[in-house]
């Protein structure tokens, strides 16, 4: 009896650490962008629900293969990342912060009202289904393992970037002075285009995850756009690595609560957590 | 080199500068003195086009400044090395100085042992967050910085500012070393005694106008300066 049960918790923790590799990603691009401009994309999973449908009619209106399509989706939310900032946070980049937040705030529900208008609201899949996998007698979703393993190496590649290149280095140094990067020879509104168009593609790379996984639909940003905004304050709004541990621990409490009560208990008790560790450490796990 | 010809410049509605005019010859070392607020932090600003002048110019190398970029200026020649050092405090010392050849990649390694030569301290801090440095080796790690850009005129904000007695006297030392390197430097300093023996020539600023200028064994005789500024 008990053998089964920790099998079944096995494969909770698992399903856990499955989903802490997706959630850490799409904490990824809204963490840079934050630690890098300060300004909160409100609108990042809306990126990502245009992402989701760019893969979905390039590949099953317009049947590129899935991989192409994927690959053009991330081009396509790199440059309206590009956009977004050009066009929505230069102008506002020294007005107050409830500004900015309220002008991207705005930008999510253009985004979503204009997906509605072009896309519809009937729910749309890829029609993909992927074989699960056993192992021994749990058994996991391919599609979870394929977003896992991918979101690591979107992160480790992002690592390398911002820690061995002198462009990686220049986008970790102006969070830390803005002011003074002219006199490096750094153009600040060069590093803050180009932040901008690397935050959209990594929202364009977690839409070609979620898109295996999800159905698409107007308002999917909602629901888990809150969630990575959580997970970004828990772990130190702009802080990456505390983005990375906080993804882990909020998938776990999510995955194991889930096991022991219901799934909805499972973000109960997340959200729990998230407000305990809000009143113990304002500023995220590892906010400075 | 360089010649800042009558210039104005300040902020919103306050003027720093007025009529500013001064010239740098190559390999010299020029120091600008004056009590705190006379204008010498907006100086440098205006050299290397953190502001704009409200009249006046800055030609350097002959080329006027009007119009570069600011960020385009460390690439004619100019490293600054600004007031309270500015590093990248959670970045380590090695990092800071890969920003300062962010515009010359292909010299960073010569640059690099060049740097480590003039400061062994810093090889020995490399991998270290410059923030927990001592301000002595944050210093260094700023003006390395600003070498690391190959400059032909380096700029010194206060090199001095915030330091320990002792230390002061090491950073005197280091900025000796550096125009003895043939370094072509404008360096701004309140510690008037301590900067005239490092430097061959000086202007005197105050309420943003020159108002002496000389060698500096001119300036160190001179009765105004020694009963204003030295205290003799």
């Amino acid at each position: 009896m008990s053998e089964v049960f920790d099998i079944f918790l096995l494969e909770a923790v698992l399903n856990g650490l499955l989903l802490g590799g997706l959630l850490a990603l799409l904490s990824l691009g809204l963490n840079l962008v934050f630690g890098v401009i300060d300004v909160v994309w409100i609108c990042y999973a809306e990126l990502i629900m245009c992402g989701m449908y760019a893969v979905y009619y390039l590949h099953v209106q317009y049947h590129w293969p899935l991989v192409l399509a994927m690959l053009a989706a991330i081009g396509i939310v790199a440059f309206l990342g590009w956009i977004l900032h050009q066009f929505v946070i230069r102008p506002v980049l020294s007005a107050e912060p409830i500004n900015q937040l309220l002008v991207t705030g705005g930008v999510l529900f253009f985004l979503q009202a204009a997906a509605t208008l072009v896309f519809g609201i009937e729910f749309k899949n890829l029609g993909v289904s992927l074989p699960s996998v056993q192992i021994g007698e749990m058994s996991f979703s391919s599609s979870r393992l394929i977003a896992f393993f991918v979101a690591l190496a979107g992160v480790l590649a992002l690592w390398l970037f911002l820690s061995k290149t002198y462009l990686g280095t220049a986008i970790r140094a102006i969070s830390q002075d803005r002011a003074v990067m002219p006199l490096m020879g750094v153009d600040p509104a060069r590093i803050f285009r180009i932040t901008s168009a690397m935050g959209g593609a990594l929202a364009g790379l977690a839409s070609c995850l979620l898109v295996l996984q999800y159905d698409i639909h107007p308002a999917i940003g909602l629901s888990f756009g809150p969630i990575t905004f959580l997970i970004c304050v828990l772990g130190g709004l702009g802080n990456m690595v505390g983005g990375f541990v906080a993804a882990f621990i909020f998938a776990q409490f999510i995955a194991v609560g889930g096991f022991f009560f219901a799934l909805e208990w499972g973000y109960v008790i997340a959200f729990v957590f998230f407000i305990a560790v809000m009143f113990w450490r304002p500023r995220g796990l590892l906010g400075k | 080199m360089l010649r800042v010809d009558n210039v104005s410049a300040g902020y919103a509605a306050f003027q720093a500068l007025f009529g500013v005019s001064l010239h740098v010859e190559r390999g010299e070392s020029v120091a600008v003195i004056g009590p705190n607020g006379a204008g010498k932090t907006t100086l440098l600003r205006l050299i290397s086009k953190l502001i704009e002048p409200r009249s006046g110019g800055v030609f350097f190398d002959d080329q006027p400044l009007a119009g570069v970029p600011a960020h385009q200026v460390v690439e004619r020649g100019i490293a600054h090395v600004p007031e309270n050092r500015r590093l990248f405090s959670r970045l380590t010392t090695e990092e800071n100085l890969r920003m300062g050849a962010f515009t010359s990649r292909a010299e960073y390694g010569n640059r690099l042992e060049m740097v480590y030569g003039l400061f062994p301290r810093l090889k020995e801090r490399r991998h270290q967050p410059a923030g927990t440095m001592s301000g002595g080796e944050q210093q260094m790690c700023a003006i390395g910085r600003a070498l690391m850009s190959g400059p032909k005129l380096l700029l010194l904000d206060e090199p001095s500012a915030g330091l320990a007695p002792v230390v002061v006297q090491s950073i005197f030392d280091l900025v000796r070393r550096i125009c003895a390197q043939g370094y072509t430097v404008l360096i701004v300093e309140q510690n008037i005694r301590q900067v005239l023996k490092v430097v061959g020539r000086a202007y005197l600023l105050d309420a943003g106008k020159i108002v002496k200028s000389g060698t500096s064994a001119e300036l160190l005789a001179s009765t105004e300066i020694q009963k204003a500024y030295l205290g003799i």
